[in-house]
């Protein structure tokens, strides 16, 4: 395996006065015991835009993902240090309500996990936790997340029938739709159509599509032609470091590091 | 050809293994059955047991099994729950909760006369319970909590921790996430090892003969008032239990019929257990097949 300069980085950064800023890193790093996962990535992911996170198996990009939203908290040897900048708060500091703030912050993950419920209780369960109890608003929201998450036409007579009994492609679906009914600011998806055949990926990534006008997405994926189909900014990992991030063209035409431009034409590893 | 051969042999064995101990199993069953069931009339199963003619029944015995066994698990399943979901959701790794899984394993192992010894001396001599249905209750649940514990432990471990992030990164509290989503998901695993427990307490002999004692002293069944003395409910009265009946019969009985009574009561208790074990078996599936929508298939 060829070794790169992980210290040479090539960082995109935005003007907050031109681009609105949903959420970024400082120096992030994220620690399993003594081991350094993350080494310090800095990043800024514009709103209402789909970021990609690519890399290798082991660049850490999961794990940065999973950073973002505190869910390795619940990893009892993990630790992050850095700053996790949202609405101007830092979310990484221990008095932050880590639940309220994954209302704000929502996650899909690599595999489908519906609950084993119905359709219609999956994605009605958070929001009446949280207090949502008008059966009319209930059911409009599943309407309306079921026909964004593209999902509707298909359950609309089975709302009642158990989740399990759907295809991979519709789960992953359901789980998209059970995140945004809580009408989240920011999607984490980490790699959401690993799972999927082909057909299901291409109608989650239609699905992302349209998402992106009132969501700003973070995709984690290893699928590089899902990076360049669907996302606007790419950041680039290698051994827990970010190396490049720019728009999404420039990454996969005229990368300007040549780990990237190794990864991005299959010359890797 | 040799690996066919070898195959062969080995698969013969096993179905000869596996023969055997249906063969031993089902003829024990039949044994008892054919035994015992010509001697189960309603008469016996609803009158008193007499000590020195025949003609006595198992009435006061059945109703005590069940009563006790209510209160044994009014008292285990709330604690078993509480430990389970601790253990498998809440604990850290550390040397505590090791040192109490440790506590559970050998718990479990411990012979059954033991925790009746236990019991005896804790709770019918320390705690002065006497002789009792409450002190019956107290060892079962010794007995049987940390079965019921590990079972629970068990059950939820196996649900899927996808559930559970699933659960947190919707912004739901672990203690939501874990009642709300993981134990309905665990509770066919859960509800059959209860069954099951209940019918291991059922056929209880050894902890029960010096805890909830070798009497069964007459009932009314018309004052349910459980401060009266002679009250069905009365949870200080001594209260005989079916299998200890069956053992007290064999070892002392004086009763003419003896030998009828024995089988009659024998086939009446693994009747019981059998319908625990069945009924443990389509509720755990039922529950499944309901909540998975699976059963819809027609599967």
């Amino acid at each position: 395996m060829k070794t790169y300069d992980l210290t040479k980085t090539a960082i995109k950064t935005f003007i907050p006065a031109e681009q609105e800023i949903a959420l970024s890193t400082e120096d992030l790093h994220v620690f399993y015991g003594l081991h350094e996962q993350i080494k310090g990535v800095s990043l800024q992911f514009p709103r209402y835009k789909i970021s990609a996170v690519i890399g290798s198996s082991g660049s850490g990009k999961s794990t940065y993902l999973r950073s973002l939203n505190r869910m390795n908290d619940e990893i009892q040897t993990a630790r992050v240090t850095g700053k996790i900048m949202y609405r101007g708060l830092d979310i990484n500091q221990n008095n932050i309500d880590v639940f309220e703030m994954r209302k704000h912050i929502g996650m899909v993950f690599q595999r489908p996990n519906p609950f084993a419920k119905s359709i219609y209780d999956n994605i009605v369960f958070a929001p009446q936790r949280h207090g949502i109890k008008n059966k009319q608003v209930l059911d409009e929201l599943v309407e309306t997340t079921l026909q964004q998450a593209g999902l509707w036409n298909e359950v609309k007579d089975t709302l009642h029938k158990s989740a399990l009994a759907l295809s991979g492609g519709q789960q992953q679906r359901l789980c998209i739709a059970r995140a945004i009914a809580l009408k989240p600011d920011i999607l984490l998806l980490d790699e959401p159509a690993s799972a999927l055949d082909p057909i299901s990926t291409s109608v989650v990534e239609d699905t992302l599509a349209q998402l992106k006008a009132q969501y700003t997405i973070i995709i984690v994926t290893h699928n590089m032609q899902q990076a360049a189909r669907v996302s606007d900014y790419t950041a680039f990992f290698h051994q827990g470091v970010a190396l490049e991030y720019a728009e999404t063209n420039q990454i996969f035409t005229q990368p300007a590091i040549q780990a990237t431009d190794d990864y991005v034409s299959g010359h890797f590893g | 050809m040799k690996v066919k051969r070898q195959d062969k042999v080995a698969t013969v064995i096993l179905y000869l293994i596996a023969g055997t101990i249906i063969l031993v199993l089902a003829s024990l069953l039949a044994f008892i059955l054919i035994q015992g069931l010509p001697h189960v009339t309603w008469h016996f199963l609803t009158t008193p047991a007499r000590s020195f003619e025949a003609g006595g029944g198992i009435g006061i015995q059945l109703f005590n099994s069940f009563y006790l066994l209510v209160l044994a698990m009014v008292i285990s399943v709330p604690l078993s729950l509480g430990a389970g979901i601790y253990l498998s959701e809440y604990a850290k790794k550390n040397w505590l909760t090791s040192l109490i899984r440790t506590a559970i394993e050998i718990l479990s192992s411990l012979p059954s006369v033991v925790v009746g010894l236990f019991g005896f001396l804790i709770f019918v001599i320390q705690f002065k319970f006497g002789f009792s249905i409450l002190s019956g209750a107290l060892v079962l649940t010794v007995f049987n909590l940390p079965l019921l514990t590990r079972n629970v432990e068990e059950s939820l471990a196996s649900i899927s921790s996808m559930q559970r992030e699933a659960g947190l990164a919707l912004g739901l509290s672990r203690w939501e996430t874990v009642t709300r989503i993981i134990v309905p998901e665990a509770l066919p695993g859960i509800t059959t090892g209860m069954i099951l427990g209940a019918g291991r307490v059922f056929g209880e002999a050894a902890a029960l003969i010096y805890t909830a004692g070798q009497s069964a002293p007459a009932l009314d069944f018309t004052n349910w008032n459980p401060f009266y003395i002679a009250s069905p409910l009365n949870p200080l009265r001594p209260a005989e239990t079916l299998a200890v009946h069956i053992w007290k019969i064999n070892s002392e009985g004086i009763m003419p019929d003896a030998v009828a009574v024995s089988a009659g009561a024998s086939a009446v208790l693994i009747i019981a257990v059998l319908v625990f074990n069945l009924s443990a078996r389509w509720f755990g599936q039922h529950l499944y097949q309901k909540m998975t929508g699976s059963g819809k298939k027609g599967a």
